[in-house]
């Protein structure tokens, strides 16, 4: 049986690590192969890196960021930000990321999905999803470039589709509960995993140890990711894990 | 030089090269005969699909080099792919046959009530616990990705296995040939430990057990 993944999230701006509350107030917090090394020696599962540069030698520099950090940590990790065709996948890939993660690129060119999968494999292709709920519909509508723009599309349409097209795993991201540390979103997380056969990793909210645990039991997440409670050691990662395991949960 | 990694012009070899570079030994990465006979060990990874791996593989006559190396006694690992192609044959887009020098086929996981690719960290079971590889370490999770697995010929040449639904072959291992289904330079550190047994193995060297990671040892940190 697979073990739940814990997965801390760096934001990286021009080369350093950034946190983000509800994605906009942002605070420098450090280098970021050096926190990478720090989180695979807490046991972390995996990681995520987020390139949020605005400029040309923000991603040349997230190229170096992603060199450095493959040789420095034995832990699978994703790349995403900016990422809009297959010579960028391409070019982190070679540097040595294990995947990369697609969001808006996605949206407005799904076919992206298919071509990246198609040469590198499902399981380089993580499609990010930032979703939340639309009253009027009663369901939930993907936003697109960082949380800024609804697009009219249901979150549980596109997943589906980007599973169809070669998806390999969904990182989702409710925009309800990021930065509110009230827990999961476990309604959208459980209807995310219903709808789909591949992995889901649960994004935004958790704010406490338990917080994983409904969000692994409740809503059956593969993986559990948060950034600012692990930047910031509201909650550690060898604790939480000790945590988890004491309740049952399959965790290395 | 201590340790060769077969380039045959497919995948990313930095993460193991590092791997190995971390763990104090050298490496070349090469396509290069004498190099490669030159090595203490030598290290087949792989990613892709099967045949065009093969078809890699044989356009340079590497094919010839790693059977003979099997042949020689030199302790060579494959990993992921690199694996798969130590078998017979494959039958990832049709049937291809492989390098042959352990028998045994390599086949798609069944649709069943689990996902493909099997993608994540799943536990080790040994089946051999006295192989020199795993003989001093701890039944820990490893990370895997893959769609296809490896059912070997022998019984006797698994040395562990991982449950997805049914015993997945994790680890192979016949005399001085050994192959790891999931990625030792992904592993945390019981990958890490895994590849020093290998390194270790190949330059005879004898390993230094710290008291902490024995077979007594839980995976709790």
């Amino acid at each position: 049986m697979l073990a739940k993944r814990i997965i801390p999230c760096l934001d990286v701006k021009e080369g350093r690590v950034v946190k983000g509350v509800n994605f906009v107030n942002l605070r420098d917090a450090g280098d970021p192969v050096e926190l990478a090394a720090l989180y695979d020696r807490e046991g972390a599962d995996e990681l995520v890196f987020l390139d949020i540069s605005a400029s040309v030698e923000g991603r040349e520099t997230m190229v170096d960021v992603v060199r450095r950090t493959a040789g420095e940590i034995s832990i699978p990790f994703t790349v995403g930000g900016g990422i809009s065709s297959v010579e960028d996948m391409k070019k982190i890939l070679r540097a040595g990321a294990d995947k990369i993660g697609i969001n808006t690129a996605a949206v407005l060119n799904p076919q992206l999905i298919n071509e990246g999968s198609q040469r590198f494999g499902a399981q380089c292709i993580v499609v990010a999803v930032d979703a939340k709920f639309n009253s009027e519909w009663n369901d939930w509508e993907v936003y697109t470039h960082g949380g800024r723009k609804p697009t009219g599309i249901r979150a549980l349409e596109w997943v589906r589709e980007a599973e169809q097209r070669g998806a390999g795993e969904i990182l989702l991201t409710s925009m309800d509960a990021d930065g509110t540390k009230d827990g999961f979103d476990l309604p959208l997380t459980k209807a995310v995993c219903e709808a789909i056969n591949i992995p889901v990793i649960a994004s935004g909210g958790a704010g406490l140890p338990e917080h994983f645990y409904d969000v692994f039991s409740q809503a059956n997440a593969d993986a559990g990711l948060a950034a600012t409670i692990f930047h910031y050691k509201e909650i550690s990662i060898p604790a939480l894990k000790t945590e988890l395991k004491a309740e049952g949960v399959e965790i290395r | 030089m201590a340790i060769a990694i077969v380039d045959y012009g497919i995948g990313n070899l930095h993460s193991v090269s590092k791997a190995i570079e971390r763990l104090g030994y050298e490496y070349v990465i090469t396509g290069d005969k004498d190099e490669i006979f030159a090595a203490e060990g030598v290290i087949l990874p792989g990613v892709g699909a099967f045949g065009d791996a093969m078809n890699h593989i044989r356009e340079g006559g590497m094919d010839h080099i790693v059977q003979e190396v099997a042949a020689s006694g030199k302790p060579l690992l494959g990993i992921c792919l690199g694996m798969q192609l130590l078998f017979s044959e494959g039958e990832e887009y049709g049937v291809h046959q492989g390098l042959d020098i352990l028998p045994g086929r390599v086949v798609r996981f069944e649709e069943g009530d689990y996902k493909i690719p099997h993608m994540g960290w799943n536990k080790l079971e040994y089946r051999r616990p006295q192989n020199p590889l795993v003989r001093d370490l701890y039944e820990g999770h490893v990370y895997f990705v893959h769609s296809y697995h490896v059912q070997p010929e022998r019984p006797e040449d698994l040395i562990a296995v991982t449950d997805y639904g049914q015993p997945v072959t994790a680890i192979v291992g016949r005399d001085n040939v050994y192959g790891m289904q999931f990625h030792p330079e992904k592993s945390g550190e019981l990958g890490r430990l895994l590849l020093r047994n290998f390194l270790a193995l190949s330059t005879g060297e004898r390993l230094d057990i710290p008291e902490d990671i024995g077979i007594h040892r839980t995976e709790s940190k």
